[in-house]
């Protein structure tokens, strides 16, 4: 079994159909859904945490696709400008996730992107702006 | 016979390279095992450090004269308003400038980018004058084009500061960092341990004329600095337990690096400048050794609600509880951040132990030590001026 974030894009034309339905059923993957937009006739942007096998995970991606869908690994989304990073803390403040955490040892700040929720609360906090996501475009 | 050791002898010492010298973090340490007297006898100088956002800096710059000359009297930096009034080609850019059309880059940016050897563009008016002509200029100046360009810096390395949450069922944005609402997080400041004025709370070697670590090279402090509060209550090992003292402080910029001078914008606030500062405290006695012994659970300060008007006091923290990740507060377990940086800060006492170590900084005895029993005054609002 595995688990990984993703980050799904519909098309307007997909924004009816039962794709989470069909991720459950037909695949036996479980969903967790940790953020979604959806503007009908317009696009949707779906953060789910996708659990099964490693078949059934390859085979649920690639249904998705087919139907026009993007699937990429969340973390492909979220950028973070490491070099220029001073570590002040800022982002940890508001990261409820606990993707954004300070090491306690050295104080530097240390990044999970598997642990992150997409709330984007740290675009702002960061006082120099460090980070950059992907979510609806 | 109690250890006395003189500024000079220290100094002789480090010339020969056999000065003995300790970050404060490390002779913190060090104390869990050794009396004042014993490390007074064995180190020479401790270094401090911080580097945390100072809204309270900026930069004095000349910029030479143009032919024919212009008397300046409003001018912009890359659009960023610096000051007119200091004669004719002198300005002084505060880090919180800007222009209320661009928030996001202001004095703190221009500064930096002076640093890293950027070019401005200055852009400048006067009335013209019999000696002064011109009446605008528009040119482009970087580091090498300027006669001097000098960081002053009225109010830098609080001694202490407030621990900051919000009770509100608001979002607050402040300097201190975007604050939860209902108490959801909260932030500190200060490097605890590590921090200059905590190693030397009564500032027995920290004076007008130290020389210490800014921005990158070698500074001086020059004043105490805006706000300087001696008044502020203190915890059994002689801590003010809220922000107090301060420095103002004098470099040459020319010579500073991004590194430890960086510009910041915060979100529905404005513009900032993080300050990479280090002080060498030189170990002259028994009773300075167990000042910068002081270790992060013996200096506490103030819990403060930044969402109501007053930012009233709700408790009492010390530095080893905000560095664990939370805080109790009223009966409340608070998730805890830093909002400037201790991996810098540290870098910076390492750097200026290391520059100590190889002979090339000297201590140096202030030639006035900052006054005592210093207060706060607040502004009254008078009604109707001065009519």
């Amino acid at each position: 079994m595995q688990k990984k974030r993703y980050v799904l894009k519909f098309p307007p034309q997909s924004g009816d159909q039962p794709f989470s339905y069909h991720l459950v059923k037909d695949f036996d993957i479980r969903i967790n859904i940790l953020r979604a937009e959806v503007w009908p006739g317009k696009t949707g942007s779906l953060v789910l945490e996708l659990e099964g096998t490693t078949t059934n995970l390859k085979n649920g991606i690639a249904y998705l696709q087919e139907n026009q869908v993007s699937c990429e690994p969340l973390n492909k989304k979220i950028t973070w400008d490491n070099a220029r990073c001073i570590s002040c803390g800022n982002c940890t403040a508001v990261c409820f996730a606990g993707a954004l955490q300070m090491d306690p040892e050295k104080w530097e700040l240390q990044f999970d992107p598997e642990k992150c929720i997409v709330c984007e609360l740290c675009v702002p906090a960061c006082p120099l702006n460090l980070f950059k996501i992907d979510f609806r475009e | 016979m109690a250890i006395q050791k003189t500024y000079e002898e220290i100094n002789e010492k480090i010339r020969r390279g056999e000065a003995v010298v300790l970050t404060a973090e490390e002779v913190s340490q060090m104390a869990l095992t050794c009396t004042p007297e014993e490390i007074a006898e064995k180190v020479d100088v401790v270094t401090t450090a911080t580097f945390g956002a100072m809204c309270s800096s900026g930069a004095i710059v000349n910029f030479g004269h143009a032919n024919p000359p212009i008397r300046m009297e409003k001018i912009r930096l890359n659009g960023v308003p610096a000051y007119e009034g200091l004669a004719a080609v002198d300005t002084y850019i505060g880090a919180t400038a800007c222009d209320p059309e661009n928030p996001k880059y202001g004095g703190a940016h221009v500064i930096q980018d002076l640093v890293d050897g950027k070019d401005i563009e200055l852009e400048a008016w006067g009335k013209g004058t019999d000696c002064y002509p011109r009446k605008h200029i528009k040119t482009v100046i970087n580091k090498e084009t300027v006669n001097e360009m000098i960081l002053f810096n009225p109010r830098n390395a609080y001694q202490n500061y407030p621990v900051a949450v919000n009770s509100t069922s608001q979002m607050k944005y402040t300097y201190m960092g975007s604050l939860l609402p209902n108490m959801r997080n909260a932030t500190y400041s200060t490097s605890g341990e590590l921090s200059p004025l905590l190693n030397d709370p009564e500032m027995k070697t920290i004076g007008i004329g130290t020389r210490i670590f800014l921005g990158g090279t070698q500074g001086f402090v020059v004043w105490p600095g805006t706000q300087f509060n001696t008044s502020k209550p203190k915890n059994e090992f002689g801590i003010p337990v809220g922000n107090s003292a301060t420095l103002a402080v004098m470099g040459n910029l020319k010579e500073m690096s991004s590194e430890f001078l960086q510009a910041a914008y915060y979100e529905k606030y404005g513009v900032s400048l993080f300050v990479g500062i280090g002080i060498p405290i030189p170990v002259l006695n028994a009773d300075i050794a167990k000042n910068v012994s002081i270790r992060n659970e013996q200096i506490e300060t103030t819990v403060c609600d930044y969402g109501v008007e007053g930012s009233p006091a709700l408790g009492r923290v010390n530095y080893a509880e905000l560095r664990s990740g939370e805080i109790e507060v009223q009966g409340k377990k608070i998730r805890t951040a830093p909002v400037s940086s201790l991996s810098k800060a540290r870098k910076i006492a390492e750097i200026l132990k290391q520059s100590i170590l190889a002979g090339e900084f000297e201590i140096s005895k202030p030639v006035q030590m900052f006054p005592t029993n210093t207060s706060l005054k607040s502004l009254k609002e008078v009604k109707g001026g001065t009519e």
